[in-house]
């Protein structure tokens, strides 16, 4: 530095991207940090764990360590009918989302009743821990909350799953990894427009409908209609199902890829799946030969498929 | 001949070394690059195209070429120019010869195994940081930290008193690009969550181009359009500008990524506001390199350096205009995450950063080889395969983003918009693979330059002397 002027010019340049940093990352720190949760940002982050992008307890991005979402009609603990209830379940070892390993994320009020009356503070990732969405007050103000039924009610992971049977089960927080890792959001946003889309996609995003939840995955470039609420428009199982195994089978415009290969090795009933043959037959299909296109195969209950079809539909 | 230089004596290795590595690394990457890139394309004109396999599915690969064309050829062309650029301007050699080669040889490998892991799916699932974290920590301290470390010595080194702009940018951007590393990535390391990993994401991706690619692309045309005009600088104060304008105006929008997102109005307002001025920093590079070429214009047409320069600061005119305006609220709404975007980035990339830095490498491997370009027939070539494949990139997409626009604010059915957009994709395949083959005559070319190239005899300059076919 052999001239004053680049040791100043060094400090200036210091100061100024301190400066600059100091706008764009600390004061909207602020901003963000003092968001509380909505219900919707609860339910996301129980729906699909810990993280759905990579992570050391799923480095191949399968879904195997994010949590099951059941409806429960009766009390898996004393076995007694009830109101249907969404219950979460953190099977042993699978990782808690944000909100219940630091509960401040949940912003304030649903983060007191959370730890105060939900009890989350006592759940403990070994033996794996059921959750519920509640409602509650908090110095006069209305929050939502998250109960930990294992300490508040004794469920117990295992128990609740077998009460509730695969019927009930959903596994869109692995279908969420399985969306992050099949790139789906390099076409479809998760993230209807302020500006305009409410007709046709739904309305946008409330500020704390985000907390706890990682990767946001809102897509930037969109070649394909919105996805934050298409479950609201079509809930078609059926139609997914054909939609995901050749999108051309239901809509004969459209560039979306064939994602058959998330059906695996069988189908639903065990029969192998024969891929040559049913894209055979497709050809012939599209050619005219056919009058009908080859069937497409069930999903198997655990495969990437059934997990995907449980992801969108989930998303309302 | 890596293995040999990479356990030699730092003193034992010819000057120059690590720019013929990085030089024809970043090649060979364009290459795959722009192959994946047109691949890409290909799948969204042809859906049916090589289609249910797992690993070629357009959501797998997208990201591969993204990653690849950025890290690959733009980071890896920098390194290049860097490596012979730094020391020229200093008067003085490499800092470490050696230590770039390590480099070099890390990034080769680094990158290759980032992007099949990123092929094979293990993605963090944010865009412009979509490697996993173990990869983005092999790439900032075994990549980046070391070219960055041999970019400082050097100057602290120089035999020169003062410090030429294009080090002052080469330092600053450098070290600007592993705060923007750390600090974007914060949400991986430390598990940051809902709007915070959002927020952070697009300060990652906004400053990854505008702290790096977009400075380091300017300062490599604030070397080579003097150094081969010989023309000093028009005026070293417009630099100045340029540099702090960079520093303070560039560092601040990272919020327009994200208008229609639900963050702190203020935030959005001042993003704004601060997009547009970036057109000062714009403004104050284009008209100093243009007016450096006063009285030297004929080069434009006889140099192939200077042509591929010169077009890419070209570029960078309609390049600002969009950037300036595309995100200020009223323009924003129309064409945020459309085609338009698309067309923007390759303009910013594949346009202005992309030609610059194709001259940086044209004349730097014919520098440190000491060879002439063995043929300007197949340069001019590759120029117009760039020039005209990027073109129909740009207007296709363009069109395709405005359709698209105008297809979600009247809300037509989508599908109705996949239709319209068809005959674009096609186009912009069609464009991009012309990019791709270019790119492979130029690989040839600069291969021959090293076998046949005529040798450029001491004490001169390659631009010197004639092309001979
Ligand atoms: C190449 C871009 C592309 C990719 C990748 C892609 N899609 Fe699509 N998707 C489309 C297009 C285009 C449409 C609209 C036409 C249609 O219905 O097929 C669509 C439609 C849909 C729909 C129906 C939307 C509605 O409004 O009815 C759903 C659901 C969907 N995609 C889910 C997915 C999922 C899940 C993935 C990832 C596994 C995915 N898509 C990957 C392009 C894509
Ligand atoms: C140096 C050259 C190139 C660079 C630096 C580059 C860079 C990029 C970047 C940054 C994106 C992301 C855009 C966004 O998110 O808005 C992208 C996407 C893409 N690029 Fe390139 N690109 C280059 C060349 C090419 C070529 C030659 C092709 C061939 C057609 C191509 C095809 C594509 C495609 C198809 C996409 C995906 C667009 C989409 O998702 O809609 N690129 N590229």
């Amino acid at each position: 530095m052999a001239f004053r002027e680049y040791k100043i010019g060094a400090v200036m340049f210091g100061v100024a991207l301190s400066l600059s940093m100091f706008i764009t990352l600390v004061m909207p720190s602020f901003n963000i940090i003092s968001v509380g949760s909505t219900a919707v940002a609860l339910d996301k982050q129980l729906t699909y764990g810990y993280n759905s992008g990579f992570t050391f307890s799923d480095p191949f991005l399968t879904g195997g360590a994010a949590p099951h979402r059941v409806v429960l009609r009766k009390d898996p603990a004393s076995g007694a009918d009830m109101e249907p209830v969404t219950a979460y379940v953190f099977s042993a070892g699978m990782p808690f989302p944000s909100g219940i390993l630091h509960p401040a994320v949940l912003g304030e009020g649903t983060d007191d009743l959370s730890v105060e009356q939900g009890r989350i503070n006592e759940a403990s990732v070994e033996q794996g821990a059921v959750f519920l969405v509640q409602h509650g007050s908090y110095n006069g103000a209305e929050y939502p909350y998250i109960e930990n039924a294992t300490a508040t009610r004794g469920w117990l992971p295992d128990a609740v799953l077998t009460a509730a049977g695969d019927a009930n089960t959903s596994y869109a927080g692995a279908g969420k990894v399985i969306f992050v890792r099949e790139g789906c959001w390099w076409c479809h946003t998760l993230l209807p427009e302020q500006t305009q889309d409410f007709q046709y996609f739904g309305a946008p995003p409330y500020l704390g409908d985000f907390n706890g939840e990682s990767p946001t995955a809102f897509g930037s470039d969109r070649k394909a209609p919105d996805l934050l609420r298409v479950g609201a428009r079509n809930s078609s199982k059926e139609w997914m199902m054909m939609h995901f195994f050749n999108p051309r089978l239901v809509q004969p415009h459209s560039i979306m890829p064939r994602f058959d290969y998330l059906w695996g090795e069988t189908d639903a009933n065990g029969n192998k799946i024969d891929y040559t043959a049913w894209r055979k037959e497709y050809l012939e299909y599209r050619r005219g030969e056919r009058i009908t296109p080859p069937e497409v195969p069930v999903p198997a209950p655990g495969s990437e498929a059934r997990y995907l079809i449980d992801f969108v539909l989930n998303l309302k | 001949m890596l293995m040999k230089y990479l356990f030699a004596k730092n003193e034992d290795i010819p000057p120059g070394t690590a720019t013929l590595f990085f030089s024809f690394s970043s090649i060979v990457w364009f290459i795959i690059g722009t192959g994946l890139g047109s691949f890409n394309a290909a799948k969204l004109a042809f859906p049916d195209w090589v289609t249910g396999m797992e690993y070629f599915a357009f959501g797998k690969m997208r990201q591969v070429h993204v990653m690849a064309v950025i890290f690959g050829w733009i980071s890896m062309a920098f390194a290049a120019a860097m490596m012979y650029i730094t020391p020229a301007l200093g008067n003085t050699k490499l800092w470490s010869e050696k230590l770039a080669l390590w480099s070099c040889m890390n990034w080769n490998i680094g990158l290759a195994l980032a992007l099949i892991s990123l092929w094979m799916g293990m993605t963090s699932g944010r865009e412009y940081s979509d490697f996993i974290y173990p990869f983005d920590l092999i790439i900032l301290f075994g990549v980046i930290l070391p070219v960055a470390l041999n970019v400082w010595m050097t100057i602290a080194h120089r035999r020169t008193q003062g410090i030429y702009t294009t080090n002052w940018f080469f330092a600053g951007s450098i070290f600007m690009l592993m705060i923007v590393l750390l600090v974007g990535n914060l949400p991986e390391y430390f598990h940051l969550t809902g709007l915070t990993e959002a927020y952070l994401t697009w300060w990652n991706a906004h400053n990854i181009l505008g702290l790096w690619i977009t400075p380091v692309a300017a300062a490599i045309a604030y070397y080579t359009i003097p150094k081969i005009t010989g023309n000093p600088l028009y005026s070293h104060r417009i630099g100045h500008l340029h540099f702090w304008s960079i520093v303070i105006f560039y560092s601040t929008p990272a919020a327009h990524h994200l208008m229609s997102a639900p963050l702190p109005e203020w935030l959005k307002s001042f993003a704004s506001v601060e997009g547009v001025l970036i057109l000062v920093p714009a403004i104050a590079f284009v008209s100093n390199i243009l007016l450096t070429l006063q009285g030297k214009w004929n080069m434009f047409v006889e140099n192939i350096e200077v042509r591929f320069t010169v077009t890419g600061v070209l570029l960078a005119i309609p390049l600002n205009m969009q950037g300036g305006f595309q995100q200020t609220r009223s323009i924003n709404w129309y064409i945020h995450g459309t085609g338009w975007i698309v067309a923007h980035a390759h303009l910013a990339l594949l346009g202005f950063s992309t030609f610059i830095e194709v001259a940086a490498v044209y004349y730097g491997l014919q520098m440190i080889m000491k060879r002439k370009l063995y043929s300007l027939a197949l340069a001019n070539f590759h120029f117009w395969m760039l020039l005209i494949g990027f073109s129909i990139y740009w207007i296709s997409m363009t069109i395709a983003g405005l359709i698209q626009g105008a297809g979600k604010i009247y809300e037509v059915p989508y599908i109705d918009i996949v239709i319209a957009e068809h005959p674009y994709m096609i186009a912009r395949w069609f464009g991009g693979t012309l990019v791709f083959l270019g790119n492979c005559v130029w690989l040839y070319n600069m291969y021959m330059t090293a076998r046949e190239g005529t040798v450029v005899p001491q004490g001169r300059m390659v631009h010197e002397l004639a092309y001979e076919r």
